[in-house]
Formats: structure tokens, C-alpha cells, sequence
């Protein structure tokens, strides 16, 4: 199955990946996770978040999510889905996608409560799902930091 | 207070160029100043259009109010006359801060967006917000030079210092998450000093602002600037 | 009063890929916020969508987690000229709108 070869070419890449500390596997565990996949399994790649590694302040960060699609009828992204490990409210955002969107790539700017890791979990049309994830350093916490 | 004065001399610490804030900014906000599209401050610009085509027109184009801000403040009759009052002289009498008014100032700034600050006002006037810039206040017992004019650069606790110039007001502070003007961050300044916070309009804020403007000669005007 | 500034080509061709900019007057309330002292309550917009000619093209929920006044920027296929309609809804229950026209050549 196409799939399975996918997951196995990940598996294989995963060890440099940890190495390399940039998109270590999300935990499927994490309730938010598991409300969004049902405990299917979690593809780290295709999936491309990108923040700043460091933010003076976190009240508001750029971030762009990106994922890997044709975005056919066939194959397309569903939903992008943003988690952040330290914010006050974890589930930051979902963004509703199509073959009608012609690219999978979102932009905002976001608000972070100090240095933690964030994970955009995307849901594909053929219900498989695939993440990334970083960490980014805040100097500055939004939320809970005297306003 | 010429005592505080003659401390920076002796240390020989004097402003030898006078630098934007957004030069001591960050890159994500010097980003999000130069992208109009993203700037939040323009959104405050674009209903300033709205309020200027029912309040102002009648009387101004907006090719008039090109350079206009780069003038401000000015005085007028022996009293200082900023952007703010001089947008509230007829026909939108908005308060202080409100957001009618911040749109309005932002959008008549905005025409200068670019153009060099050149204040022209007498020197007994600039003098008197000159003392309030150096004068100590509060319990910090700190003046406006201690920061701006002996340490721009340096950092206050995890934020760097800059030399405490008007050319950005309105200015979108991210701290604030909205647009604010110069009299709302003198004030938030005082209040850090544990200083008297004087109203919006007053003439110790008026002062100090022209003061402020003329001393940030040859800066360009901003507005909206991002800050942080 | 609710503002938006909605940045879309003014032209495209048919096919095209158009990218949307929009900036939307809103403070996104943490609920943490002091102001003066009192504790200013949440509030921040929590449910958006773009339509394009009736046909819905981007939807999102949102959350504190967005900056204030939030900034979107996505993409969507161009098919024939006609409107966008942008919607917003908030924790208080206030709705904002903001349109924009595009044209397919």
C-alpha cells in the first residue's frame, strides 16, 4: 500500500530528524491530537510551519503553514490544524481547505505565551494526517505576562 | 535641573544622530511597519479617509494635507498646537484617544508618511519642554534623558532602548494592540516612573511633545508606525 | 465598529491562483488583559469564511491564539468575476462583513 511505504520512508528519516531537532513526531496521546485524528497515526512531513526561532514579543508573530499537495478533487488538504503547547488556549487555529484553494498555505500572525513548541497537524481527503513542528523562543509571553 | 544636565556632559554622552525608533525595533516589526498590508495601523488610516471625507472635506482636499504633519507641533497665540487639537478645531470634536480621533490624525499623518519632521517654533517654547525632558519625576526619579538621550541602544530589562523619538506617532503598539498616540506613551511612560500621569492634552504632554518633535529634526514622519 | 482591509488582485485570469490579504479591526480579547486595574473579559473573533461568488472558499475557526487584529492570507482558485464575501463572528456574538470584487478575464 502506498501509504505504508510512505510511513516507512518517515520512520526511516525520523532518527536524523530528532537529530536535527527540527519536526520531531507529535504526541498522539495529547487529547487536542487525538480529538483531531481519533488515534490514527501522525505523519511527520509535507507539512511546513514557519516562525522565527526567535520573537522579541510574542504578541504577535508572522507564521505561514504550508503543506505538500496537488490539491486535486483527487488529493487535497481538508483542514490545517495549529496547537501550541504553553498558550492559555491550546488549540490556536483551523483552517478549512479545498481543491477549491488551489494552494495549501495559510498566513497569520499569531499570539505565543513565551518559548514553546508549536505542531500544525494537516488532515488530508484521504484521511491520513501529516505535522510538523518547532520551536520557537519568545523574549517577550503575550497572554499571561501583565498584558 | 541643570545639574542632571551637566552630568551627561562631563560623560560626554550626547546624541550625535538622531535614529527612528524603528531602527531599535525588532525585524518582525520593521516587517510588519513596511508592509501596508499587513501594518493593523492601517486600518485606523483607511477609517480616517471615511471620517475625513464626512467631517473634513467640506473644507479640506487631501492633496492640502500633504506636509502638514511634518509641521506638527506648531504654536499658535503663545500655545502649543498639536495634530490632535488642531484636527479637533472644527466640526470633529472628538475626544482624546478615541478612536474617531486616532483615525483621523493617523490618516492626516499618513500624508506625510515619508517627508522629514521640520518644526518651526520659537525657542522659548521648545525650552520649556526641553526642561520637562530633563527634569527628574516620580519615585524612579528618573527624566526622559536618563533612557533616551544617555542609553538608547542599551537594554531595560529584555527591551532595548531608543532615543524616544515622535516620528512614528500613531504609532500600532503591539503591547497596546492598537493604534495609540505620542500622549498615551508619555503617559505610560510616567506611569512607569511612578510619576504623576498628566491628562492627554495637557500642557506639560504638549510641551514635551514639541520639544520632542523639534529636536527629532530631519527624522521622516511614519505613521502608522509599528513599534512594540 | 468593525473595519477590514482586504488586499485581492484586482484582476486575474480565469484558472489563476489569487491570493487574499485581509486585516480585521478586532482586538481579540485574551481575557488576561488588565485595563486600569480591571480585567478586560475574552472576546476574540472565533469563526471566519470567505465566499467567492456564493461558493464558500476558506473558512477558519479561530481563537486568543491570533494576534489582534487578525491578519489571513490564503488562496483560491479564480473561476468568474464576481464578489467576495468575507464573515466574521465573535464571543460576543457580533457578526462583521467586508466584500471585495474580482475580475476574471
Amino acid at each position: 500500500m502506498k501509504r505504508r511505504r510512505f510511513v516507512g520512508w518517515s520512520l526511516a528519516v525520523i532518527p536524523l530528524k530528532v537529530l536535527g531537532q527540527a519536526n520531531a513526531h507529535i504526541s498522539t496521546t495529547d487529547p487536542l491530537v487525538f480529538a483531531i485524528t481519533k488515534g490514527k497515526p501522525v505523519n511527520p512531513g509535507r507539512v511546513k510551519l514557519e516562525l522565527p526561532s526567535l520573537a522579541e514579543n510574542g504578541h504577535s508573530v508572522a507564521m505561514t503553514v504550508k503543506v505538500e499537495s496537488p490539491m486535486s478533487a483527487a488529493d487535497h488538504v481538508r483542514a490545517i490544524h495549529l496547537i501550541s503547547a504553553k498558550n492559555p488556549v491550546r488549540e490556536m487555529a483551523t483552517f478549512y481547505l479545498g481543491a477549491h484553494s488551489g494552494r495549501a498555505e495559510v498566513g497569520s500572525r499569531i499570539r505565543l505565551n513565551g518559548t514553546q513548541r508549536m505542531v500544525a497537524v494537516a488532515e488530508l481527503s484521504d484521511g491520513s494526517f501529516w505535522s510538523d513542528a518547532v520551536m520557537i523562543e519568545v523574549r517577550e509571553a503575550a497572554c499571561t505576562d501583565g498584558g | 535641573m541643570k545639574w542632571g544636565l551637566s552630568l551627561f556632559l562631563v560623560s560626554g554622552i550626547v546624541l550625535a544622530q538622531s535614529r527612528s525608533g524603528l531602527e531599535y525595533a525588532s525585524e518582525e516589526i520593521r516587517r510588519l511597519q513596511a508592509n501596508d498590508a499587513e501594518n493593523p495601523g492601517m486600518l485606523w488610516v483607511d477609517r480616517g479617509a471615511q471620517l475625513f471625507a464626512q467631517h473634513c472635506a467640506s473644507c479640506h482636499t487631501v492633496e492640502a494635507m500633504k506636509g502638514v504633519a511634518a509641521r506638527y507641533p506648531r504654536v499658535v497665540d503663545g500655545k502649543v498646537v498639536n495634530l490632535e487639537a488642531q484636527v479637533r478645531h472644527a466640526g470633529a470634536p472628538f475626544a482624546y484617544e478615541s478612536d474617531e480621533l486616532l483615525a483621523l490624525t493617523s490618516f492626516v499623518a499618513h500624508q506625510s508618511r515619508g517627508m522629514p519632521l521640520r518644526i518651526e517654533a520659537p525657542a522659548k517654547d521648545v525650552e520649556r519642554g526641553k526642561a520637562e525632558y530633563y527634569r527628574r519625576r516620580g519615585q524612579m526619579s528618573l527624566a526622559c534623558a536618563h533612557c533616551h538621550e544617555a542609553n538608547p541602544g542599551k537594554k531595560l530589562g529584555a527591551e532595548t532602548l531608543s532615543q524616544g523619538q515622535p516620528n512614528g506617532y500613531p504609532a500600532y503598539r503591539l503591547e497596546w494592540q492598537t493604534l495609540g498616540s505620542l500622549h498615551r506613551r508619555l503617559r505610560s511612560c510616567m506611569f512607569g516612573l511612578h510619576a504623576e500621569v498628566p491628562p492627554y492634552g495637557s500642557p506639560l504632554l504638549l510641551d514635551l511633545e514639541l520639544f520632542l518633535a523639534s529636536r527629532a529634526r530631519g527624522l521622516p514622519v511614519e505613521a502608522p508606525a509599528v513599534r512594540r | 465598529m468593525a473595519l477590514a482591509r482586504i488586499q485581492v488582485p484586482r484582476e486575474t485570469k480565469r484558472g489563476e491562483l489569487v491570493e487574499v490579504r485581509i486585516v480585521i479591526q478586532h482586538p481579540m480579547e485574551t481575557g488576561y488583559r488588565r485595563d486600569a486595574g480591571e480585567r478586560v473579559p475574552r472576546n476574540a473573533i472565533h469563526s471566519f469564511a470567505c465566499r467567492y461568488n456564493g461558493a464558500e472558499v476558506f473558512r477558519a475557526t479561530l481563537s486568543t491564539g491570533i494576534a489582534a487584529n487578525p491578519f489571513l492570507r490564503f488562496y483560491f482558485r479564480a473561476v468568474d468575476s464576481g464578489e467576495l464575501d468575507f464573515w466574521w463572528l465573535d464571543d460576543d456574538e457580533k457578526e462583521g462583513t467586508a466584500k471585495a470584487r474580482l475580475v476574471v478575464l
